[in-house]
């Protein structure tokens, strides 16, 4: 029987394509890329080796470090608003909507699904300040507060991509969630209840310790897409005002293919696949810590 | 709105019971609250879409002259989204997008559901390490892999269709496609296969007849998830598609601010509207059996 199941030619016949497919299209490609942060130049006029300059640059250029701030403090901001909304959620659909939350699910899930350039371009009309007044700032003014230019600092403009990922998102962070808290046993929570614990007093000894695991995979997978953030950014503020909420995704991609710098531009590509890697082990490593303590 | 006057009821028995009179008033406070609640939800989730449809009905002197809120004049002005379509070619990108999406959907689907068996149900060395080869892939950012893949599409002459699309969507779709479908095989009984075989069914008749229908719902919902995010794709068609007639939708749209000029609001809320209830519509379409995958997929920690 395991002779079967261990038969080579048709784990080849099932594995090969895929993964000839994979190499060829990420392994491959991204040793290759390691390659060219060596050299510079693009694929239409040809690379030269140039050592390792690129990473000098890499370290004294201020954009770059302007790119690296902003995308840490919006993945850390952004993750943590968006998994405690999410949080926030999945305790509503489990224990205050509980049978009713069908309907409620589906509909914040809505935009999970929506095209990110679509979001971006109807929360850009949203926060419209001029020529016309968006429905935003009709509202501020409703409230005698005068219009403000969301797209015009890096402040407003930060917090304004906070709020559309978030809104983009919450909905998906609450059902991932939810799959974890529907788990919880009922006479767990019951027998809590009969000692006594009700409202934030059992969320917090009860049903927060029993979701810790679920919790920490959805800081995973937050913190990994939000380092990454790219098309939101570029439908939404495009980089601006200046480069201020330029992340190093877009910084990446200008420099590719605005200036044609293939190799400064793996260098960047390089310093965030890093970044990410580095993040999500660290989070791993604390978090089992935490875990196996309590 | 029957689900904001819904009172919270079961749960609360086992504490209510001893001291029944006391807690009516807290419980229709909480219920009250609850309904509020989950009315600012709607209205926060629902609230913009609502808006983009009354603006994509909206002439473009409504637009400069009204107040933000005002509802179009004439509700039935879809002049905007005959315009979208024909002036804003946005019929050729959806057809583009279309092109794309279905080819690599479905190559990526077969050769991931494919590995995933041959990693999680057959038996031999080393398994374990290309699967972790495979789960490598989700945390590398697109970036890393644009630069090279774009030499390579351009040497190859490929630059001038959509196959750089193509081959590019099936092997990003390739790391969470298989380790979604190796966690779903793993929580099918053992015994189901080692049965077929005992029966005498060869590994290949058993995939097709035995695997595949069995893990059928889990397949639909990884093609679900992966249409989404093929179909949503920025940084990918940005980079490889440079001329009019190739743009996928996303990016027709990213540039249609600029074909109609920043004044133009109508077209432009009109192509947002097609795009966004185009992609809703699918969803709601197959919303039921994707909630249930999703819930009872792979996604736990």
């Amino acid at each position: 029987m395991t002779h079967v199941l261990g038969d080579r030619r048709a784990i080849f016949m099932l594995l090969a394509p895929a993964l000839t497919v994979y190499s060829l299209i990420i392994l491959v490609p991204v040793i290759w890329s390691f390659g060219y942060t060596l050299f510079e130049g693009n694929a239409i006029i040809g690379f030269d080796y140039v050592g390792l300059q690129n990473f000098q640059l890499l370290f004294t250029d201020a954009h770059v470090r302007e790119a690296l701030s902003f995308t840490v403090r919006f993945a850390i901001v952004l993750t943590i608003v968006q998994v405690l909304l999410g949080y926030g959620l999945a305790l509503l659909y489990v224990f205050v909507l509980k049978k009713a939350s069908n309907l409620v699910r589906t509909l914040a899930f809505f935009p999970v699904v929506l095209p990110t350039v679509a979001v971006g371009l109807l929360f850009q009309q949203l926060f419209e300040s001029a020529p016309r007044t968006g429905p935003v700032n009709g509202l501020l003014n409703v409230f005698g507060i005068e219009s403000v230019d969301w797209f015009g600092s890096s402040t407003t403009a930060f917090w304004v991509l906070i709020l559309m990922e978030s809104w983009r998102s919450m909905g998906f962070y609450a059902v991932l969630l939810y799959a974890g808290l529907v788990d919880i046993p009922d006479d767990l929570l019951e027998a809590a209840r009969l000692d006594g614990a009700s409202g934030l007093r059992l969320v917090r000894s009860v049903v927060l310790p029993l979701s810790l695991p679920v919790l920490l995979s959805a800081v995973i997978f937050s913190i990994n897409g939000t380092l990454k953030i790219f098309d939101s950014v570029l439908a939404l503020t495009n980089g601006g005002p200046g480069s201020t909420t330029t992340p190093l995704t877009l910084y990446m991609f200008q420099t590719s293919f605005s200036y044609g710098q293939y190799g400064y531009g793996s260098s960047i590509a390089l310093l965030l696949t890093v970044l990410c890697l580095v993040v999500t082990l660290f989070i791993f490593r604390s978090a089992r810590r935490d875990l196996t303590k309590a | 709105m029957s689900l904001a006057t819904t009172p919270t009821t079961r749960p609360l028995a086992a504490s209510s019971a001893s001291a029944p009179r006391r807690l009516v008033p807290r419980r229709r406070a909480r219920s009250i609250g609850t309904g509020i609640l989950t009315a600012v939800l709607l209205i926060v989730v629902v609230g913009p879409l609502v808006w983009l449809v009354l603006g994509s009905l909206k002439s473009q002197s409504e637009f400069l002259d009204n107040a933000a809120f005002a509802l179009p004049e004439n509700w039935l002005n879809f002049e905007n989204y005959t315009r979208a379509i024909t002036e804003g070619n946005l019929g050729t990108y959806a057809r583009n997008s279309v092109l794309a999406v279905i080819p690599s959907l479905f190559l990526t689907i077969a050769l991931g559901v494919a590995a995933g068996f041959a990693l999680e149900v057959m038996v031999w060395k080393g398994r374990g390490t290309v699967l972790l080869m495979f789960l490598a892939g989700i945390m590398i950012p697109g970036q890393m892999i644009l630069l090279p893949l774009f030499t390579i599409y351009f040497r190859a002459g490929l630059t001038g269709s959509l196959w750089p699309l193509i081959i590019t969507y099936t092997a990003i779709g390739l790391p969470l496609t298989v380790f979604m479908m190796a966690t779903y095989f793993r929580s099918v009984p053992r015994e189901v296969f080692e049965a077929a075989t005992l029966d005498g069914a060869s590994i290949l008749r058993m995939f097709f007849v035995v695997a595949v229908p069995l893990v059928r719902n889990a397949i639909f919902t990884v093609a679900l998830v992966q249409f989404f995010f093929i179909w949503n794709d920025l940084l990918i068609a940005l980079t490889f598609v440079n001329s009019d007639e190739l743009r996928t939708i996303q990016v027709g749209l990213l540039s249609f601010q600029g074909q109609f000029g920043q004044v133009e609001y109508g077209p432009t809320m009109a192509a947002i509207c097609l795009n966004v209830f185009g992609t809703l519509l699918v969803y709601l379409f197959l919303n039921q059996r994707m909630m249930t995958g999703l819930t009872a997929g792979s996604v736990k920690g």
